[in-house]
């Protein structure tokens, strides 16, 4: 399998903060932002392809996660607010 | 707006490994009054952390077989979820054997099985073994099951801490005897967060042939454990003091020769090798495993992060406030815990202006009353000062946000509620005049 090049690893790193701004708690927003820019920046010196490759895999496995989690958050927070007309992207102040 | 990314890109790059709490995203005020709560009172609870959740859902849902069933594949595939959690909780401990932990529904029942479930074993062997060891300070679990035993003719010490919050080794040595079965000192304390000399007082356990528990539900996933180096015995855990769901915990118990054997006190199918009988709830403990996982993997990161603001908040309230103490050990602790006395300002009175900030004015299982900390009081805090106090819990999610709003707010609580406190007013008046003033007794 080739490895991942520079810019799939940039988009992945786009696609992730921008998924974990959707998160509807303050906190698991924030966290989750914090998090994966402290992880992407501790393995940008990593050059072995293998390792690349894996790391990519389990970021890409976390972006599963983290877009799941925050469809569940929202699914919650409809719920919790008998709102149907909330939109996912929203963040919800009622949420603690 | 382009150029102002570019130049907070360009010092996050710089400064990054200077400030290990990263980057809050609340960038303007408009934002700041959105966020309307914060939780600072993680020794009471944390919350779920996504990822947990996350590997826990399949559990509720589609793999829903008793792990107990070994007839199908329904039950083969519980089963290999429940194993993978007990190998992550083994694997962070340091533990031999998967068959070392036994799963119950939370510390508390993990404390109570190994109390009265070791004591009363021995004690049916052999009469005269029937003393036990425990502290002042231990979590009420222990102390009431220490309580219950001594009603059924145990002779329990409750060794006194020092001002500290250490249990002394002298005093421990000094009062083991030929009938001591069992050793119970809690790791980290939940309300004041000092750590105990664990490993000390697991070689002396060991030295004298007895049993050596320990609640380390505040700890596990928070301090590094090894339950060889520290010759743990047995050790109780708690999944939702570490980001995981509540309702589950675990209770290691160390294989050795001669086995440790306790009595039961679920009975029922003999699950869990006859421990503690009771469908295990597979998605409790792939929770708990998750948990244990992450936390294996983060104690650095996070504890970094506790550190300073641990430091933060302590330089901060020292140069805003006077007359505060900072209770228990400040070196030998848990840096997510901070116990803080402020003099003249009724504790529950702070709490209550502090509104939108959860915190605590002691331990959650105690919180349903309005007697000060025992914890505090064993500690040597008189109690006028124990009533001042409160309890700071950060976690893994806290941002530095929180912990400024934090400081802002309780630095202006207190000087607000003291500006109304007669006993303030005369401790004023008392340093600029040499009369006596009155003692108030609290009641």
């Amino acid at each position: 399998m080739a490895a991942s090049s520079r810019a799939q690893v940039l988009d992945l790193y786009r696609a992730m903060l921008r998924e974990s701004k959707r998160f509807s708690s303050y906190n698991y927003r924030t966290y989750a932002v914090r998090r994966i820019r402290d992880a992407f920046r501790e393995n940008k010196n990593v050059k072995d392809p293998v390792e690349i490759q894996t790391l990519v895999n389990k970021a890409k496995r976390d972006l599963e996660v983290i877009r799941r989690q925050v469809a569940e958050q929202g699914t919650a927070a409809r719920r919790k607010t008998g709102n149907s007309s909330w939109s996912l992207g929203k963040p919800c102040t009622h949420w603690p | 707006h382009r150029i102002l990314t570019y130049y907070t890109v360009n010092l996050l790059k710089l400064n990054f490994n200077a400030n290990p709490i990263g980057v809050d995203d609340v960038k303007n005020e408009k934002q700041k009054k959105k966020i309307s709560r914060f939780y600072l009172d993680s020794q009471a609870t944390t919350m779920i952390d996504p990822r947990v959740f996350d590997k826990m859902i399949p559990y509720m849902t589609y793999v829903y077989g008793n792990s107990h069933s070994r007839n199908h594949f329904f039950g083969w595939e519980s089963e290999n979820a429940v194993e993978e959690a007990r190998e992550n909780i083994i694997r962070l401990i340091n533990g031999k054997n998967n068959k070392e932990i036994i799963f119950t529904s939370g510390a508390t029942e993990s404390n109570n099985l190994a109390i009265i479930g070791i004591c009363t074993y021995y004690n049916n062997i052999n009469k005269n073994k029937n003393h036990i060891i425990t502290s002042q300070i231990e979590h009420k679990c222990i102390l009431q099951s220490c309580r219950y035993l001594q009603t059924k003719g145990f002779e329990v010490t409750y060794l006194k801490p020092n001002q500290k919050g250490i249990i002394e080794l002298e005093d421990i040595k000094k009062n083991i005897k030929p009938n001591t079965i069992l050793a119970s000192f809690i790791f980290v304390n939940n309300e004041i967060g000092v750590i105990q000399d664990i490993k000390n007082i697991g070689k002396m356990c060991k030295e004298n042939q007895i049993l050596f528990h320990t609640d380390a539900s505040q700890a596990i996933g928070k301090v590094p454990i090894d339950v060889q180096e520290m010759n743990i015995d047995l050790m109780s855990i708690s999944a939702h003091k570490i980001y995981g769901p509540k309702g589950i915990g675990a209770l290691f118990i160390k294989r050795k020769k001669p086995n440790i054997r306790l009595n039961a006190m679920m009975h029922g199918g003999g699950q869990e090798r006859g421990m503690r009988s009771g469908t295990l709830p597979t998605h409790l403990i792939v929770g708990l495993g998750e948990a244990i996982q992450l936390c294996s993997r983060e104690m650095e990161r996070d504890n970094k992060k506790l550190i300073f603001f641990f430091n933060y908040v302590k330089q901060y309230l020292s140069k805003n406030l006077d007359y505060i103490i900072f209770n228990g050990c400040q070196i030998n602790r848990y840096h997510g815990n901070l116990n803080i006395s402020f003099l003249f300002v009724e504790g529950e009175s702070l709490l209550m202006s502090l509104n939108d900030i959860a915190l605590s004015s002691g331990s959650a299982c105690t919180s349903n009353t309005l007697e000060p900390s025992y914890v505090l009081r064993s500690i040597g805090v008189s109690e006028d000062i124990a009533h001042t106090s409160i309890r700071i819990g950060f976690n893994r999610f806290t941002t530095f946000f929180e912990v400024q709003k934090l400081c802002v707010d309780l630095v202006n609580s207190v000087k607000r509620l003291r500006s109304i406190s007669p006993l303030y007013e005369m401790e004023l008046e008392k340093n600029n005049s040499s009369s006596d003033t009155l003692q108030f007794v609290w009641t």
